[in-house]
C-alpha cells in the first residue's frame, strides 16, 4: 500500500531526535509535551509563516506558505514554512504555473543559528521530501532565524542526505518496538521543556531498592 | 517540577460558574459573587448543587484544568476531562501489568511497604514530640510490629498476603490514633474507622481529607497519561478510581491523618463546625468545612524535600511527582516503582 501513511512519522520531529533521541521518544512515542518560553517562542515564530492561503508572486519568484510534504522512501511528512519557486531553465514544471521552476525551502527558527545541526537535519529533510515529490535537484536552502532576522544558506550535500537516511531509519526501528531510549544527560538538558517529564536525573540515583531499605 | 497553581473551591450549593473572556465567573441567583483568571487555577472543585456552563466546561477541558463535582458530603460525582493524553502506550502497559498477579503485586508491595512505613514514622515522631503525653512504650512496640510488617512486604509477590499485611498494620496504627489526639478529647476521639457516614468527628474530618486527597491523585494521575481506573492492589470495580486508591495508600498518613490531627490538635476545629444527625451521622457545617479546606490548600503550599527525587517541591505536588515516576516505572526507566517515604 504506498498510501498507507499509519507508520509515517512526523518530519519535524528529526529536529527532537537529533538534539536528543528520548526527547523525540516522550514527544512523538508517548505523546507528551510541556510548554517553556523556548516553545512558546517558537510557535510565535511560525505563527507568521503559518498562512496556508497566502501565495505571493514577486517578479521571477513565487512564494507558497505552509507546504504539506512527504517522502515514501523516508516515510515522513510534514509541512515547509515557506517554499520559494524561481523561474529558471534547469527548474521543473510546477502545478498551476507556466515555465519552469527550482523550489527552495525556507525553515523559520527562533533565535539565532545554533551550534547543533538539528534546524539542519530538519531542512535537509523538507529538501529530500521536495526533491521526490518535484522529481528535482535542490542544492541549498536556507534557515531564517527570528532574532538576526536574517536567512542563513546551507548546502545540501549528499552527506547530510544519507545522515537525515539513517536517522530516519533509527526513529523508525524505535518507533515499531515503541521504545523509549534512557537519557544521556548533558547541557543540553537545560533547555529541553520536558525535563520535568523525563527526569533525566532519575537513572543516575541509587535503586529504588535500597532507598526504601533505608526506611526499615 | 511543574508549578502548583491553586485550586478554586465552591462550597456553597446553587452558584453558578461561567466563563467571561479569561474569567471564572462565580454568580448566585443572577449575582456576580466574584470572578478570577481561568489561568491561575489547575482545578476547580465544586461541592453541591453547583452548575457550570459548557463554554468553561470546554476552556477547562481543553487547558486541562480539572473540573470536578462532588455531592455535598464530597463524594465523587463528576468530572470534566478533556482529550486523554495520547499515551495509548502507557495505558496498555498500565493495563497488561494489572493482568498480572505477580507484577501486580511487585507494585503494589511498594505502596503497601510506604503507607506502612509513613505510619510507622508518624509514630516515632509523635513518640518522640510528645513523650509525656502518650503511651511511649505501647509507640515504640507498635512501631517495631510495622517494622517486621516491612520487612514481610518486601519480600511478598502475593496480592493476598500483601492485603492480610496491610491489614494487621493498619489495625495497630489505628489503635494508638485515639492517643494522638491531644487536644479537645471530650469532642475529638477515635474508636475505629467509620464511614458512609461517619459517626465521629474525627472520621468526618477523615473521610473529608481522603476525598480531597483522592480527587488530588486521581487528577494527576489523569495528567500524566494514566487511567486512575486500573489499579494494582484494589481490583476494578465499575466507578472506582482503584490506581488512585492505590497511590493514595501511601500518603493517606502522612498527607490526610497528619492534617487532620493538626487540625484538631492546634484546636483549628470547634464542636460548632459539626452537626450531627439523629441517625448518628456526624456532617460538617459549611463554615467547617470552608474552614478545612482554606487550611488544605495553604498545606499544599508549603514545601519540602521529595526523598527520592531529591528536589524540593510543594507538598500539593507529591502526588504528581508520584504518578510521573509510577508512568516512568512503567515505561521502563526505573526498575522499581518509587513510592513515597517520609521520615
Amino acid at each position: 500500500m504506498v498510501n498507507d501513511d499509519v507508520d509515517y512519522l512526523m518530519l519535524s520531529g528529526i529536529q527532537h531526535f537529533r538534539f536528543c533521541s528520548r526527547q523525540w521518544a516522550l514527544i512523538h512515542i508517548e505523546q507528551q509535551w510541556a510548554e517553556n518560553v523556548l516553545t512558546i517562542e517558537g510557535q510565535h515564530v511560525h505563527e507568521k509563516a503559518d498562512q496556508p492561503f497566502l501565495r505571493e508572486k514577486r517578479g521571477n519568484k513565487l512564494i507558497v506558505r505552509a507546504m504539506p510534504i512527504r517522502s515514501h522512501s523516508l516515510k515522513t511528512n510534514g509541512i515547509c514554512d515557506v517554499v520559494e519557486f524561481y523561474e529558471h531553465k534547469d527548474g521543473v514544471p510546477i502545478h498551476g504555473e507556466t515555465g519552469t521552476y527550482l523550489p527552495i525551502p525556507v525553515e523559520y527558527k527562533r533565535g539565532k543559528p545554533k551550534r547543533g545541526q538539528e534546524d539542519v537535519v530538519q531542512l535537509v529533510a523538507q529538501v529530500m521530501c521536495l526533491e521526490e515529490m518535484l522529481l528535482c535537484d535542490i542544492p541549498a536552502a536556507y534557515l531564517f532565524y527570528d532574532e538576526i532576522k536574517r536567512r542563513v544558506k546551507v548546502d545540501i550535500t549528499d552527506e547530510m542526505r544519507n545522515e537525515v537516511q539513517s536517522m530516519f531509519k533509527q526513529m523508525h526501528h524505535y518507533f515499531d518496538r515503541r521504545h523509549t531510549p534512557k537519557v544521556k544527560t548533558g547541557k543540553h538538558c537545560v533547555s529541553c521543556s520536558l525535563q520535568n517529564l523525563c527526569m533525566p536525573e532519575l537513572m543516575s540515583s541509587t535503586t529504588v531498592r535500597s532507598y526504601m531499605e533505608r526506611y526499615l | 517540577m511543574k508549578k502548583l497553581l491553586n485550586t478554586l473551591f465552591i462550597t456553597t450549593p446553587d452558584i453558578y460558574l461561567s466563563l467571561k473572556g479569561e474569567n471564572v465567573v462565580i454568580t448566585h441567583e443572577n449575582q456576580q459573587l466574584g470572578r478570577f483568571p481561568l489561568h491561575n487555577f489547575e482545578a476547580i472543585c465544586t461541592f453541591g448543587y453547583a452548575g457550570a456552563s459548557p463554554k468553561l466546561m470546554y476552556a477547562c477541558a481543553e487547558k486541562n484544568i480539572n473540573l470536578t463535582f462532588l455531592s455535598r458530603s464530597g463524594r465523587f460525582l463528576a468530572r470534566v476531562v478533556g482529550e486523554s493524553k495520547g499515551n495509548v502506550i502507557l495505558r496498555k502497559t498500565q493495563y497488561r501489568l494489572s493482568e498480572n498477579e505477580v507484577e501486580s503485586a511487585k507494585i503494589a508491595r511498594n505502596f503497601i511497604f510506604a503507607k506502612i512505613a509513613n505510619q510507622k514514622w508518624i509514630l516515632e515522631r509523635m513518640a518522640r514530640d510528645y513523650p509525656l503525653r502518650i503511651d511511649v512504650p505501647m509507640f515504640k512496640q507498635v512501631s517495631s510490629e510495622l517494622t517486621t510488617a516491612m520487612k514481610a512486604i518486601l519480600v511478598t509477590e502475593d496480592l493476598e498476603r500483601l492485603r492480610g499485611l496491610e491489614g494487621q498494620a493498619a489495625t495497630a496504627y489505628f489503635k494508638l490514633f485515639d492517643q494522638m489526639i491531644l487536644q479537645q478529647k471530650d469532642i475529638f476521639y477515635f474508636r475505629n474507622r467509620n464511614r458512609r457516614p461517619p459517626t465521629d468527628n474525627v472520621n468526618a474530618l477523615l473521610s473529608l481529607a481522603y476525598t480531597l486527597l483522592a480527587s488530588d491523585v486521581t487528577s494527576a494521575l489523569e495528567t500524566v497519561g494514566l487511567d486512575a481506573y486500573v489499579g494494582y492492589l484494589h481490583r476494578d470495580r465499575p466507578g472506582r478510581a482503584s490506581l488512585a486508591l492505590d497511590v493514595m495508600e501511601e500518603l493517606r498518613g502522612v498527607m490526610a491523618d497528619r492534617f487532620v490531627l493538626k487540625m484538631i490538635n492546634k484546636k483549628m476545629m470547634q464542636s460548632t463546625d459539626f452537626v450531627q444527625k439523629e441517625n448518628g451521622a456526624v456532617l460538617l457545617t459549611d463554615d467547617g468545612r470552608r474552614k478545612f479546606i482554606k487550611a488544605w490548600q495553604e498545606r499544599k503550599q508549603e514545601s519540602l524535600t521529595h526523598p527520592y527525587l531529591n528536589e524540593k517541591i510543594n507538598w500539593g505536588l507529591v502526588p504528581h511527582a508520584q504518578a510521573i515516576l509510577l508512568a516512568r516505572y512503567l515505561r521502563g526507566d526505573i526498575e522499581e516503582y518509587p513510592p513515597f517515604l517520609w521520615k
